[in-house]
């Protein structure tokens, strides 16, 4: 088992909470987990990205390849296109339909959304309505995480029993608002 | 034990308290901040009294942590590599005093500058200093030597340098902890000359340290932070540093057994097992996170010393800037011929910028409007958030070089004859290293208007205590400032007017003028008010 996961957005989309969950429940099955993140200037409104790489035998790289990632996981939808330089041929691009455009030149929509249609493989979801439609739009990036899920290699049960975990000392509440998100995502997931 | 998921930075630091650290100094700077932030968060640092509070730059965190050594405690002093350039006087003779407690400096690199006005090697500064530098492959390597560097650091009684690189410090990994150790005893040094630094005793304390490099260079061949593989005689030889013996494990998975490779995560350089390499291959590749300063050793000056032919960042085989990673290691190994196609044109670049409703912004909107009406505007800043100041739509400083030059290039503009000089620096930068430069602009009643934008945090590294908070006047004033030239401001929109007034008038006159553009970071704000919502009884009763 090995998978090589970008997570992409904008600083402050919460994509560290989307490795959290993948992390944590990597880990309650025993296998070995590295996870290179952004910290520092970057993360002020700009373009974030985090390498996720998971394993059951050992792994050297904190930093994932070119064309070698199986699977893209992003909360915006010009972001997704940002990395796929390190998709490799058979790899998946999840991403929210919600653009969020603090830059000038952000591209037209339809451009953008048409060049997203044109992957072999991809997802693309309105990850924020499904959130609020859970109970918070903040929630949009664990809609993301349900919409990855079937490509993770980690059993659902356990990625849910994840969520739970991550999200304790924030209460019920969030958690179950958090649930629905992932059930919401996985539910766009036909593969 | 249960393994912990940690940062290679947050790794440090439990290793750390693992290891009976008693204190830890450090001013905040990506990708180093999480190591203190992590003893200042943690509950058994709390519990054993760690001492863990920011200093108010590199120098004096440093010399704190000497001081602490000096007591016989172990103590960590942590900064990013440009940090050690403040810290450099204290650093280099340091190593000519020794140490008596356990002395880890721990310094976090930054090529590719992700964060960072250059991506200086402070490798290169633990070979100055002549003292043991230790650069983990991995995080758990990470945890494993902070402990190891205690006790070599106690052994040959000279600070150790831990250098990590941005991927090592902002990536986690699983760590298994070991033992906690108990804090040593205050215990003085036995040598009662051997921080006294006068010319008779500088050199006899120097003389030991020129005396013991032989022993620190066994101490690296005997380390099991190296290694060595001779897989192939005859084959190809790979010399890897720190993470970039990572790079090369991801590359050569599958063909370990053809390649003769020696990971250095310890000098001085293991001599022996250099030359055991050298002897077995046919051509060494040495892969350095950083600059090339191993390899340029190891070629020499006249590029002609050794009978086998070294690859690296020298001639080109490894890229001469920024950061290794897989791909262009790859490239070096030959592994791969080309970097794939680019990206497409549609995704446009993000950068960072200022947040919504910042109070750098309004200040620079405030500034803009003054200087319009000279012919020509040029402002000497610093570094921070408002350094992002410098981008469109803003485009409102022109200057961003170390910290605290703001003030003080400002002044040398001044004293050429240029008018308005204005400086503008961030609160937490002022205390770092601007009052000096305020100090020689007093003296000389430079022609200055320094803007000091206190949003009272150190915002880029994400919120940490600022220094001077709430005593910034009476440090101007203490300064040798005339208090009415001492102007505060409060940079919102709905004060806009009032502040281009008070700018006008401070920009014009001709001397040294301080305006406080003070308002709280919005992100602080924000976090202040959750804590203070999750602090309050009725808040915290409720069920919801």
């Amino acid at each position: 088992m090995k998978k090589d996961i970008i997570l992409a957005g904008v600083g402050g989309q919460g994509i560290l909470s989307i490795a959290a969950v993948i992390d944590s429940a990597a880990l309650s099955l025993g296998y070995k987990v590295k996870q290179a993140e952004v910290h520092g200037m970057s993360q002020r409104g700009g373009a974030v990205q985090s390498h996720l790489r998971i394993s059951d035998t050992g792994i050297y790289s904190d930093l994932i390849g070119l064309k070698s990632a199986d699977l893209i996981i992003s909360v915006e939808p010009m972001e997704s296109l940002r990395y796929i330089p390190f998709l490799s041929e058979k790899g998946w691009v999840v991403t929210s339909r919600d653009c969020f455009k603090n830059i000038a030149n952000y591209p037209e929509e339809e451009e953008l959304f048409a060049q997203i249609e044109k992957l072999p493989r991809k997802i693309a979801v309105d990850a924020e309505k499904l959130a609020r439609e859970a109970g918070s739009a903040k929630a949009s990036n664990i809609v993301m995480l349900g919409v990855a899920a079937p490509f993770l290699g980690i059993a659902i049960d356990k990625l849910r029993k994840a969520i739970e975990i991550i999200f304790a000392e924030k209460g019920q509440k969030i958690i179950d608002i958090n649930l629905r998100a992932f059930d919401a995502g996985l539910a766009c997931n036909n593969q | 034990m249960e393994k912990m998921l940690l940062l290679g930075a947050e790794a440090i630091a439990q290793g750390a308290l693992d290891a009976g650290l008693s204190g830890v100094y450090a001013y905040p700077g990506t990708p180093s901040t999480e190591i203190t932030t992590y003893i200042q968060n943690s509950s058994e640092a709390a519990e054993r009294k760690i001492r863990a509070n920011w200093s108010v730059n590199e120098k004096t965190a440093y010399e704190a942590a000497l001081g602490m050594s000096f007591t016989g405690k172990r103590t960590m002093v942590c900064m990013k590599h440009v940090g050690l350039n403040v810290a450099a006087d204290a650093f280099i003779n340091s190593a000519v005093t020794g140490v008596n407690g356990g002395l880890i400096i721990v310094v976090a690199d930054d090529p590719s500058m992700h964060s960072s006005q250059n991506e200086q090697d402070s490798r290169f500064y633990g070979k100055f200093a002549m003292i043991p530098v230790l650069e983990p492959s991995t995080q758990q390597e990470a945890y494993d030597a902070v402990r190891y560097g205690f006790e070599i650091s106690e052994k040959f009684s000279l600070p150790v340098m831990m250098r990590v690189t941005t991927r090592m410090s902002h990536s986690r990994s699983g760590i298994a902890r070991s033992k906690v150790l108990p804090q040593n005893a205050i215990n003085f040094p036995s040598d009662p000359m051997q921080f006294m630094l006068l010319p008779a005793f500088a050199r006899k304390q120097y003389h030991k340290l020129i005396e013991i490099q032989g022993e620190l260079e066994r101490e690296s061949e005997n380390s099991k932070l190296n290694k060595i593989e001779i897989n192939n005689k005859g084959g190809i030889g790979v010399l890897a540093c720190g993470i970039g013996y990572n790079y090369l494990l991801e590359n050569i998975a599958q063909t370990r057994s053809s390649y003769n490779i020696l990971k250095v995560s310890q000098y001085p350089l293991p001599r022996n097992m250099v030359e055991q390499l050298f002897a077995n291959s046919s051509k060494v590749l040495v892969l350095e996170e950083g600059y090339p300063i191993y390899e340029e050793l190891l070629r020499g000056y006249l590029n002609s010393a050794t009978a086998v032919p070294i690859d690296g960042r020298l001639n080109g085989v490894v890229v001469r800037e920024g950061e290794l990673d897989p791909d262009n290691v790859a490239l070096a190994l030959g592994k791969k011929t080309s970097q794939p196609e680019s990206i497409d044109g549609i995704v446009k670049n993000r950068p960072p910028q200022l947040c919504q409703g910042c109070s750098h912004h309004d200040m620079y909107e405030a500034l803009n409007e003054v200087l319009a009406g000279f012919p020509i505007k040029k402002v000497f800043a610093d570094i921070g958030c408002y350094t992002l100041g410098a981008i469109p739509p803003l485009k409102a400083i022109d200057t961003c070089v170390d910290m605290g030059a703001s003030i003080t290039m400002a002044k040398g503009a001044a004293d050429a004859g240029f008018r308005p000089s204005v400086a503008v620096i961030g609160d937490s930068t002022f205390t770092h290293s601007g009052i000096t430069g305020l100090l020689d602009c007093v003296n000389d009643q430079s022609a200055v208007t320094i803007i000091i934008s206190d949003n009272s945090t150190t915002a880029m590294t994400g919120g940490q205590d600022s220094s001077g908070t709430g005593r910034l006047v009476e440090i101007c004033v203490g300064v040798g400032v005339n208090p009415e030239h001492i102007r505060v401001i409060e940079p919102l929109g709905k004060n806009f007017e009032a502040n281009v007034a008070i700018l006008r008038e401070e920009v014009n006159y001709e001397g040294v003028s301080v305006i406080l553009a003070q308002r709280e970071c919005i992100q602080t704000q924000l976090r202040r008010k959750k804590t203070e919502k999750k602090d309050d009884p009725l808040v915290r009763n409720c069920k919801h």
